[in-house]
């Protein structure tokens, strides 16, 4: 039996000018942009329609803890540089390097959930879960789901750290390709952040 | 990989750290301007804006979209049009319930 091989992993597709894989992350991202689109659209909507928000009284920034979001804004954010470093030590043919900036990309992830963790834990504790009100409904549905993608970015992450490296000994350019497209995700679960925490923390 | 490789991708590592404290520094701007109490209107379009800052730094070098194909663009017109449609679907509605247009 002949060995199947998908075509364009690493050579650009003659229509697309780029590879397959690539071309299909960005599609999957855009799809990710409605879904967190509609979501936020959603968000504006009960929020305009509301005659105080939160509902409760005060002032977003006085419910929600304002300090520890700056801290996961900063820890995603140098967590995308190390994943900016991952890849380009793929491309200067340095796996050792790729091994430790991949690790640490996955560390900083963890430490986002942690944090995330401790802010969850202490709403439940003062009895704040998500059917509280509309505004911890919100709060809930866009980090939580913001939270599985930090999640699916350490499977896919630790994947390429761990098993997935096999590949470099074959074919260094495709492993190289597949760290490009990881890093696309992660920056994208990033850039969705950079938009929540204003939204929901401070304004 | 080439030398040729090496060489381009060890030139862009200096624009990666620049981002990098940019991002950092427009965090701490973004929350600083957060305990002024603007009024809500002003508040929202400096956060916005500087929200935008930052996400178009993370796309345009950490996603090297300032220098990728023009098939990327299409895609990302459409969805940005799509996603306009989206966040406007609010006032929309808003728009035929103070209308009494018909099925409100």
């Amino acid at each position: 039996m002949s060995e199947t091989v998908i075509p364009y992993v690493v050579k650009p597709h003659p229509v697309t000018g780029i590879p397959n894989g690539k071309f299909g992350i960005w599609l999957f991202l855009a799809s990710e942009v409605m879904l967190f689109g509609a979501l936020f659209s959603s968000y504006v909507l009960i929020r305009t329609g509301m005659p105080h928000w939160p509902p409760e009284g005060g002032l977003a920034s006085e419910v929600l803890n304002v300090p520890l979001a700056t801290l996961n804004t900063a820890v995603l954010i140098t967590s995308s540089i190390t994943m900016v470093l991952a890849w380009a030590s793929c491309k200067m043919g340095k796996l050792p390097r790729f091994r430790l900036w991949m690790g640490a990309t996955i560390g900083l992830a963890f430490a986002f959930l942690v944090i995330k963790y401790f802010e969850y834990t202490h709403k439940f504790e003062l009895g704040h879960f998500p059917s509280h009100d509309n505004f911890y409904a919100i709060y809930f549905t866009l980090t939580g789901l913001h939270g599985l993608h930090v999640i699916g970015g350490i499977i896919v992450n630790s994947y390429l750290v761990g098993p997935g490296t096999k590949m470099w000994a074959t074919d260094p350019e495709h492993f190289t390709n597949r760290v490009e497209n990881a890093g696309l995700y992660w920056h994208f679960v990033d850039l969705v952040w950079i938009f929540l925490f204003p939204s929901l923390y401070l304004l | 990989m080439d030398a040729a490789q090496h060489e381009d991708v060890s030139k862009h590592m200096g624009k990666y750290y620049v981002v990098f404290v940019a991002l950092l520094c427009l965090t701490a701007i973004t929350v600083g301007v957060s305990y002024l109490h603007l009024t809500r209107p002003l508040a929202i379009t400096v956060a916005l804006a500087i929200a935008c800052i930052k996400a178009g730094m993370v796309a345009a070098v950490f996603m090297h979209l300032i220098s990728e194909r023009k098939v990327i663009y299409a895609v990302l017109i459409l969805t940005a049009l799509f996603f306009i449609v989206l966040l406007a679907l609010p006032n929309l509605t808003t728009f035929e319930h103070h209308s009494g247009m018909p099925g409100t």
